[in-house]
Formats: structure tokens, sequence, C-alpha cells
């Protein structure tokens, strides 16, 4: 049995390193597939400024890949270090869909990202478009696999319960759970949020800095494209699983909303308060009347059910989970108007011309990562006490490891993680900051055009310029 | 007749480690070797060989560890709390050497230090790695309920940090005949004379970590000197011997291949032997497959894909290898 010190070290151990993961494959499936689009309009209107672009995202791409390979390695094997009673119980479940992962995803991905970032000379144009196509649809299947198994693990169907162990009776029922659609579109359509953001936030910079030239207009209009054609996709997605959520994890919803007494006759919703754990009541509650009902049943008098009614063993942490909801929810609305002003200067044509909202899209960039971030915390923190909801409490799925190991890991996790990948964001955002390289600029920086021509003509990404620490 | 499963399984993932240790341990070499070779654009050229691959190779650990988790979890459940500061130290080696690969040439004040970063995490998780292994041959106590039943420094023997710099030998050794194979010129032959002495040591490692397992385990020991298995189990050492000399031979001719093929077939040899000493055990020396295996569902479910997809994966694999075939030149075109 672990100790409640050692199990909570596990906790932060693994809320620190997935956080720390979720932010690079979330930038790679976005931009992947931004690479792939700008690729795709290179081969067919052979309009130089794609392929710069492309050139230049590929190198802030490569560095993410790189971060989130190596950080989600860490991940697949914390469940054996730190959560070996989880792998013992639920391995024969969620082994298999990080197998299947692995092999459909991962090695699509690292086989055609060699290619992609080092062939352009290797093979011809339509192969190196297949590869990079065979990346952006790697990072999309392990998205798949990756939410199946998460999914599965909140709204667990499909199974039997042999001699204490979880037995996978029917695959089609586990991989498509009730909740996996909405988890899946929500996630997926996340992943794009987040790359737009910082490739809009990128070109605002850049506008801001006096940059005019085609590929930044270019990066700063394709980016707010996507924004409004997405953000509304992804309320709606957002809506549509909270009801999924409330009809098979109604003690998440309750705790999301700080409800504690099942309100009859319509439910009203408290837009800020505090919820408190302990004397299982909402301070500070700003409430309005039926919109709970409204919002999460659609209906004006549907019926929430309150904390209350669940064994208090059984709560999540409603006070976490208000907070990480109201901030991804206001995040989400923010972007919603970021790309409505988008389409309103655009019908102005003021888009490259109003500093403003090149302020606002700048100050908005990080906004994807940090509706992500917090939209995981509520639903994973909202499953809480259980891993696997209804059938295996976290207390239950620690390794039987110390509190010095588990602590020890940590410290050294953070230590790794802070220098390691504090230098490669720093790195990425260098790139980003130093912009993309224009074909024509950089013959003449480089004195491409004349003899030796060689060296420099092949090398489009490697020039002294790139160094990140002068 | 019945498929027994676990088998299957067994073969897969020895399969699968077994491809890893070959990739990625060239990888890991030339980490180990770095150090040595500093001239004008050597580190450049060293790090081109392996730039287009590495991502894939590495993915055959993910493989490795997935499908141990899916098709014996109770031996992923016992092993990686046994090995959890090995484990830890791994990654973050691992995470050192793949984030230097993306940062060290667009480095210019603080390129030593990426390099440091690159050196130290190939030797951290090269170590780390040879440690697990020599945990994995001594033996690792459980539970009658199938948990570890040691402490957390059970993998702190003499034994088992030999087993990890015999790693890191093969793992240099991998890593300098792959070199001689995708470079030419004077950085070739530098590495041309590097290989004798890593060959000479190689065989030292393996004829060292053989005797001390047959020494220190009677239960190997017996599974080895028995009569009748002698005689199968004989060419092992022998083979080991003969590759050996092959090595000399063909470094004097001047091969620039067979180096390396005879370096992978000794890890070859030496991977037989720890089967031999291990098998039918997953985690020596009580947990075997059958009893360490998930349920029949899992293993058929994901095995059924493994069957489909693993040659789609080693088909384009090779195509990525191929695409990028010959030796690499200091100034040729690189992504960085």
């Amino acid at each position: 049995m672990v100790s409640p010190e050692a199990l909570l070290l596990a906790r932060w151990q693994f809320a620190f390193t997935v956080s720390f993961h979720i932010v690079f494959p979330a930038i790679s499936i976005g931009l992947a597939s931004f690479l792939a689009v700008l690729e795709g309009l290179w081969l067919k209107t052979a309009n130089r400024v794609y392929k710069d672009l492309f050139l230049f995202w590929s190198k802030i791409f490569a560095v993410g890949f790189g971060m989130g390979v190596v950080s989600g390695v860490v991940l697949s094997y914390e469940f054996g270090t730190n959560w070996s009673g989880f792998s013992a119980m639920a391995g024969a479940i969620t082994g298999p869909l990080l197998a299947f992962e692995v092999m459909t995803a991962f090695f699509l991905e690292a086989g055609f990202l060699g290619i992609m970032l080092f062939g352009w000379n290797k093979v011809g144009p339509r192969a190196h478009f297949f590869a990079t196509c065979m990346v952006a649809t790697g990072t999309l299947i392990s998205t798949f696999w990756i939410l199946s198994s998460n999914s599965w693990m909140q709204t667990p169907q499909g199974y039997a319960i042999v001699d204490g162990r979880i037995v996978p009776v029917d695959w089609l029922r586990v991989i498509f759970n009730p909740s996996f659609p909405y988890r899946l579109v929500h996630m997926t359509l996340a992943a794009f949020v987040v790359a737009a953001m910082i490739v809009s936030a990128c070109g605002a910079w850049h506008l801001l800095h006096g940059r005019r030239d085609d590929a930044v207009r270019k990066t700063f209009s394709m980016a707010l494209w996507m924004m409004a054609a997405i953000v509304p996709l992804q309320l709606l997605a957002g809506d549509a699983h909270g009801l999924n959520t409330r009809e098979h994890q109604p003690a998440k919803i309750a705790a999301i909303e700080g409800l504690w007494d099942t309100e009859h006759g319509g439910t009203s919703l408290n837009l800020v308060g505090w919820p408190d754990m302990k004397q299982e009541t909402t301070h500070f509650a700003v409430k309005v009347p039926h919109l709970g009902s409204l919002l999460l049943t659609h209906t004006w008098d549907g019926e929430i059910q309150g904390l209350k009614s669940f064994p208090a063993e059984d709560r999540p942490n409603s006070t976490i989970v208000f907070w990480s909801f109201r901030i991804m929810v206001g995040m989400g609305l923010l972007m919603l108007l970021l790309a409505f002003l988008g389409v309103l200067l655009r019908r102005g044509k003021r888009l490259y011309e109003a500093r403003w909202f090149q302020w606002f899209a700048l100050l908005m960039g990080p906004s994807g990562l940090v509706a992500l971030l917090a939209g995981w915390v509520t639903t994973e923190a909202g499953r809480q006490p259980w891993v696997v909801y209804g059938v295996l409490r976290t207390q239950d799925a620690a390794s039987p490891v110390t509190v010095d190991q588990v602590g020890t890991s940590l410290m050294i996790f953070i230590l790794v993680y802070t220098v390691v990948f504090g230098t490669g964001i720093y790195y990425m955002l260098k790139l980003m900051a130093k912009g993309p390289d224009l074909h024509e600029q950089a013959e003449i920086e480089t004195g491409d055009t004349g003899p030796g021509r060689g060296r420099f003509d092949h090398r489009p990404l490697s020039r002294p310029t790139d160094a990140i620490d002068e | 007749m019945t498929i027994d499963l676990p088998v299957i399984w067994a073969v897969v993932i020895a399969f699968g480690v077994f491809l890893y240790v070959t990739l990625d341990g060239f990888d890991l070499g030339i980490g180990l070797v770095f150090p040595l070779f500093n001239g004008p654009g050597d580190r450049e050229v060293m790090l081109n060989t392996v730039a287009p691959v590495w991502d894939g190779n590495e993915t055959w650990m993910v493989l490795g560890g997935a499908c141990l988790y899916a098709a014996f979890p109770i031996a992923y459940s016992v092993l990686l709390p046994a090995t959890y500061l090995p484990i830890i130290a791994m990654l973050c080696g691992l995470i050192f050497r793949g984030v230097a690969f993306e940062i060290r040439a667009k480095a210019r004040r603080t390129q030593h230090l990426w390099d440091l970063a690159f050196v130290l995490g190939s030797g951290v998780a090269a170590f780390a790695q040879g440690v697990v292994l020599g945990t994995l041959l001594d033996g690792i106590p459980i539970t009658r309920t199938g948990q570890y039943a040691g402490g957390p420094f059970d993998w702190f023997s003499p034994f088992k940090l030999f087993t990890g710099l015999g790693l890191m030998v093969t793992y240099a050794t991998l890593g300098c005949g792959w070199l001689m194979i995708k470079t030419d010129g004077d950085l070739h032959r530098r590495m041309r004379r590097l290989m004798g002495p890593l060959a000479l040591l190689l065989g030292l490692t393996v004829a060292i970590v053989s005797l001390w397992t047959v020494l220190g385990q009677p239960a190997v020991a017996a599974r080895w000197f028995n009569a009748s298995n002698l005689l199968y189990f004989l060419p092992v050492p022998v083979l080991v011997f003969a590759c050996l000399l092959g090595i000399f031979v063909t470094l004097r001719r001047g091969s620039h291949h067979l180096p390396f093929l005879l370096t992978l077939a000794i890890l070859f040899l030496g991977y037989t032997g720890f089967i031999i000493s291990i098998f039918p055990n997953i985690v020596p020396p009580s947990l075997d497959i059958w009893a360490a295996s998930s349920p029949h569902s899992s293993q058929l479910f994901t095995l059924v894909g493994a069957l489909i997809i693993i040659p789609i994966i080693l088909t384009y694999s090779s195509v990525a290898y191929w695409v990028f075939r010959g030796k690499v030149k200091a100034g040729d075109e690189g992504y960085h």
C-alpha cells in the first residue's frame, strides 16, 4: 500500500509531466496539418511564399515535435514506475490502445519526419508532400488512440472484471466508448486552435514591427481564417461534450458548477464564486436563475444533481474544476471575439492596419494553450477520486514506491524539464521572432546568386543568422 | 492445436527490443565516441548521419515498452518499480540527447554545453539500460500477488553496474562501426583506428558478463552446462569469438561495412545468450511469460494489429534509410 504522501507526490509528478507534455503534441498536431496545407498550396500555385512559410514553420514544428517525443516517453514509463496498480489492473485495456498508437502513429510520424525535414533534395516534390501528409496523418491518428484510451478511463465499457483485473470483452465498445467522439472532436479542434493562435500571434508581432511582406500577411490571414472557421465549431463541440458529461459523470458537472443541492424546477448557474469542499457551499456565488438548466440540459427547468447527492469520498475537488472550467470558457469567448473582429476588419480591409487588433492577437497567442491546459485540469481533476471512473480509485492505482523515490524523481523532472524544455521554448519563440526568410531576400543576404551558390542554395534553413544565443 | 499467444508475443517483443538496441544503439554510441572527435565539421557529420532517422530508431523502444505493457502488464508493473531510478535517469538522458539533436546546430556560444548534454545524455541512457539488463539477468523478487518485493536500490550492485558499463561499450562499438560506414576521408580513418580497441574491449566485456552470470547464478549455470544443452549452446561463445576475429581481419582489409555487421552479430549472439539464460521467464527468477500475460482478448487484439502493421513499419523505415543512404560529408545539405 502506498503512503498518502507518496500518492500525493506521484499525482503531482503526473500532473506536472503530463501538463508539460500536452503542450507540445497540441502544437505539433495543429502545425503538422498547417504544414501539409502550406506545401499543398505551394505545389498547386507554385507561389514561392508558401514554401518559405513551410520552411519557416517546419523549424518550429521540429523543435516542438522533438520535445513532444521525449516528454511523451516519460509518460508511458510513468504508468509502470508510479502507477503500477493501474498498469496491473487496467493494462489489459490501456496497454493495447497505447501499443496501437505507437504502431499506427508514432512510427508514421517518426519515419516520415526525416524525409519531411531533411529530404528536400533526396526525394521529388510529390514524395516530399506525401511524407508531410503522413506526418500530419500520424499526429491525428495519435490523437485518436490517446483520446480513446483517456475517454475509456472516463466512461469505461466493454469490459469485465475477472479475479480483480479488468478484462476486455468487446474492443469496439472499448474504443468507441460514450464520451470518445466528443472528446476526440473537442481535443482535435483544441490543437488546431492552439496552433492557429500561435501562428496569428507570430504574424501580429511582425506586423507590429513593421514587416508588411506577403509571408507575414499570409501567416496572419491564414491563421485568422482558421480561427473564424473553428472557434464557433469548438464552442458547439464543447457544449455537446458538456451534455455528454452530465449524462455519464454527473459529479463532475456538479463540481464544475459548484452546485451543492439539487435545485428542482430549474437550476441556476454560478457565474463566479468560491466552492468550499469542507463547508459544502459556494461562497460569494453570483447566480443567474435557470441558466444552468439552459446550458446543461438545453431546457428551461432541467434538473442537475448537486454534489451533496454523492458520498463525500466520491466528490471531485470543486474549487479546482470550478475555476479551471471558467478559465477555459473565458479564453474560448475571447477567441470568438478575436475571430469575429478579424472577419469584420477584413471586410473593411483594415486587417493589416489596425494596430490595436494586432496587439490583441499577439496577447492572445498563448490563450489556446491556457484553455487547453485548463480544459485538461477540468476533465482530469473532475474525474477524481477515480482513475478509471467508478472502477479503480487513484489511491489503488499507485505503485508501492517510497516517498523518497517519487520525491527525488519529481525534483529531477522539474529541474530537467525547466532547463531542457525551457531552452526549447525559448528557442521556438526566438525562431518566431526572427520570422520567415524570404527566398529573394535570402539570395541577396548570402550572395547565392553568384558562384558558390551550391553551398547555401540547398540549405535554406541553415543560415548563420539562425543562432539562438547571439 | 491451440496457438500459444504469450510465446508469440515474447518473440515479437524480443524482436522489437533487439531492433531498438541495434538502431538506437548506434545513435547512442555516436554520443559515446563524440568526445574523441572535435575537428572542424567532424561533429556535424557525425550527427547528420543519424539526424533523419534517430526519431524512428527511438520509437522501437516505445514500441517495446508499449507491447510489454499491452501483452505482459504484470511484468511491466514489476520491472519498472524495480528499476525506478535507472529508468528515470534513462528518460532524462534521452531528453537531453533528443533536444541536443535539435538545438546543438543552432547554438554558437553555448554549443559546447549542448555537446556535453548530448554526450552525457547518451552515456547516462546507455548505462541505465545496461543496469536494467543486469537487473533482469540477476532476477527480481516478487510477492505472491505479483508485486515488486525488493527495495529502491536493489539495482545498485557491482554486477549490474558492470552490465551498465558493458552496454556502453557495446553501443560505442556499434556507433563507431556505423560511422565507419557513413563517413569517409580523415574522419573515416580515425574511426577505423578506434574500432580495434573498442572491439577488443567489447570481447572482454562479453566474456566477463558471461562468466559472472554463470558463476553468480547456479540456475543459469545449470541451464548452460547441462550435458544435453551444452552441445546446442556451445556455438554461441564460439561464434562470438569468430566474429571478434572477423572484425580485426576486415579492419585490416579496409572493409567499410563488415566491422559494423560483425559487431551486430556479436550483439545478436549476446542477446541470444541472454534469452537462453532467462526463457521462459520474463522477470526471472519466478515470473514466466504465461503468468505475466494480459488476458487472451488483449493479446489477440494487439497481435492482429502488430502482425499487419509491423511489416508496414519495417517497409517504410527501410525506405527512409534508403533515401538517406551513402556517405555523409561536411557541408552536405541538412535541415539545421
